[in-house]
């Protein structure tokens, strides 16, 4: 598939965005986190500033995104439409958590339910993420049960290294936080080594045979329809060097996982400021590392329409 | 809405005979020629007569090479919009833009609804939906739904264009719910199958396989040349004068 770069921003952007508000909304909301207003005014910025980038950002991939307002009316049947209830939808919770608990300075009564209905809005529109993809049944490497908890491991860690980032910056960090993003990460980490796994074990039962209902036997590509590179191709088609996937993955792995976790448990021992600027260089590492990830989630997956073209 | 119909009245759709198509390339022109005046126009062309010829087609005739052990032979094999009975392409699409009708199953895109997000692309498998980079929205077969409809035509002429201009009567239109309709019973007597039925989409069109290689061509030579007579006469006489 191709990678684009809109979509590609705009799931690691909202999934970081998500996993930080939901741990604000449910830690915020609650009196875990020091009600220091500009700590709440930037963390609850940073938040809903990384979903909005991301919306914002897929609208770019649309032929016509004047329109984009239609795609709220399917929420029956699609999990893109889902997506965009959801997205909106948690806007309003959150929205009220963060007058209550940034403007207002309150951990109490409505501000506790605002920011767990905005944990629950987040958590749920990461899961309609995840189903867009899960739910395409020609692309094997996205149609697996690896999909869906990844897009949620993924969210949840990027969003508890963001948050460990703040509050290290605002010298209140916590080690039971600094705990929390080590686990998550190396969660992740497992997570999408036993994702490349399996991916690259897979055996689809849907071939050049049953694409063009030629049964038995060898069926190979002799001539194409057309002569250059068409829609299907460009979008479908997108083929990554076997080599390239390797590097990428070691990329990954080392940006994403390994440094985050190297330096969070550097974090342990070191006192302010020197653990705000490992923690904020370890949330920027892994940001990075995500969006490594999340173009290899693109341009590692392969469409039946391939088998069409010989690919 | 982007629901699936729970039951349509019928099933049009296409048989497509594997064994008859020759790959002209007929239906491909025709669809193009018909249905960049049609229903979903234009089928836009992107630098049509440059480097990087691109455009939007709703049907693409591919050839192949299929080897079993009875040897190799040529298949020429277009590819279309397959008006699935389980589209996923529908069910995706986030703005109703998609739909199928429940009067005859054919799968339609209102394109003043389309955004343009290409899911229901990446959501068909057989990759029969073709993005309009200059209108900005998907497009596909329509199974000419304003042809087949077309009071101003001819009756025979009311049949999709790729099915009118086969010159190999490859291409057969017709209801496909209905068992005894001629596309039906050309299905079971020729064992139609459907393309990746392990997807679970039930495609509507049917595609018949190439009938088996027979060995009648091998076992009935022409006759051997005879010897040619040389004792006497006029042909004698020839022969030996050419022979010289």
């Amino acid at each position: 598939m191709h990678p684009a770069f809109s979509v590609v921003f705009f799931t690691t952007a909202t999934g970081a965005g998500y996993g930080l508000l939901a741990l604000l909304g449910v830690l915020g909301g609650v009196g875990a986190i020091l009600a220091d207003f500009w700590l709440g005014l930037i963390s609850m910025g940073l938040a809903l500033g990384l979903i909005a980038a991301g919306l914002l950002s897929s609208t770019g991939h649309l032929g016509r995104p004047e329109r984009a307002w239609r795609a709220f009316s399917q929420w029956r049947s699609s999990w893109l439409s889902r997506e965009g209830v959801a997205s909106v939808v948690t806007f309003v919770p959150a929205g009220l958590f963060g007058i209550g608990w940034v403007l207002l300075g309150r951990t109490d009564g409505w501000v506790v339910i605002a920011g767990l209905l905005a944990a629950v809005g987040a958590v749920v529109t990461v899961c309609t993420t995840g189903m867009i993809y899960a739910s395409l049944k020609p692309i094997a490497q996205w149609h697996s049960r690896y999909t869906l908890p990844g897009y949620l491991i993924f969210s949840a860690m990027t969003g508890s290294v963001l948050l460990n980032a703040l509050l290290q910056g605002f010298a209140v960090g916590s080690n039971i936080l600094l705990a929390v993003c080590l686990l998550l990460s190396l969660l992740g980490w497992g997570w999408k080594l036993a994702t490349w796994r399996h991916n690259d074990r897979l055996e689809i039962p849907t071939t050049a045979n049953t694409a063009t209902g030629l049964a038995g036997g060898t069926v190979r590509s002799l001539e194409w329809p057309h002569t250059e590179e068409n829609y299907l191709l460009k979008e479908m088609g997108f083929r990554i060097a076997r080599k390239h996937t390797a590097k990428l993955r070691r990329i990954t792995q080392l940006l994403a996982f390994a440094l985050p976790v190297l330096l969070l448990a550097i974090v342990f021992a070191l006192p302010w400021p020197v653990a705000a600027v490992l923690s904020v260089l370890a949330a920027a590492a892994q940001f990075a590392g995500m969006l490594v990830e999340r173009w290899l989630f693109f341009a590692e997956a392969k469409h039946t329409v391939a088998l069409y073209y010989g690919r | 809405m982007t629901c699936l119909p729970a039951h349509t009245d019928r099933r049009l759709g296409l048989v497509i005979d594997l064994d008859t198509c020759v790959g002209c390339q007929a239906c491909v022109t025709a669809c193009k020629e018909w249905n960049t005046g049609g229903h979903m126009a234009p089928l836009t062309d992107v630098d049509p007569y440059g480097g990087n010829v691109d455009g939007v087609w709703f049907n693409r005739v591919h050839s192949y090479e299929h080897t079993t052990e009875m040897g190799g032979r040529t298949v020429n094999f277009p590819r279309s919009c397959l008006h699935c009975e389980t589209p996923a392409c529908v069910t995706v699409c986030p703005t109703g833009a998609s739909y199928k009708r429940a009067s005859d199953g054919i799968v339609l895109v209102d394109e003043d609804k389309c955004i343009g997000c290409k899911l229901c692309s990446w959501a068909c498998p057989y990759g029969a939906r073709e993005f309009d980079a200059d209108v900005g929205v998907m497009k596909k077969c329509t199974l000419c739904v304003d042809r087949i409809y077309n009071d101003n035509l001819a009756e025979e002429d009311r049949v999709p264009a790729c099915v009118a201009a086969c010159p190999t009567s490859a291409r057969h239109f017709g209801d496909l719910g209905d068992p005894t309709s001629a596309v039906s019973l050309l299905v079971a007597e020729r064992g139609g199958v459907d393309l990746m039925p392990e997807m679970g989409y039930h495609p509507t069109n049917k595609y018949l396989p190439p009938r088996a290689n027979t060995a009648r061509a091998a076992s009935v030579p022409a006759p051997a040349l005879e010897p040619v007579r040389t004792e006497g006469g006029f042909l004698g006489w020839v022969d030996r004068m050419l022979s010289n």
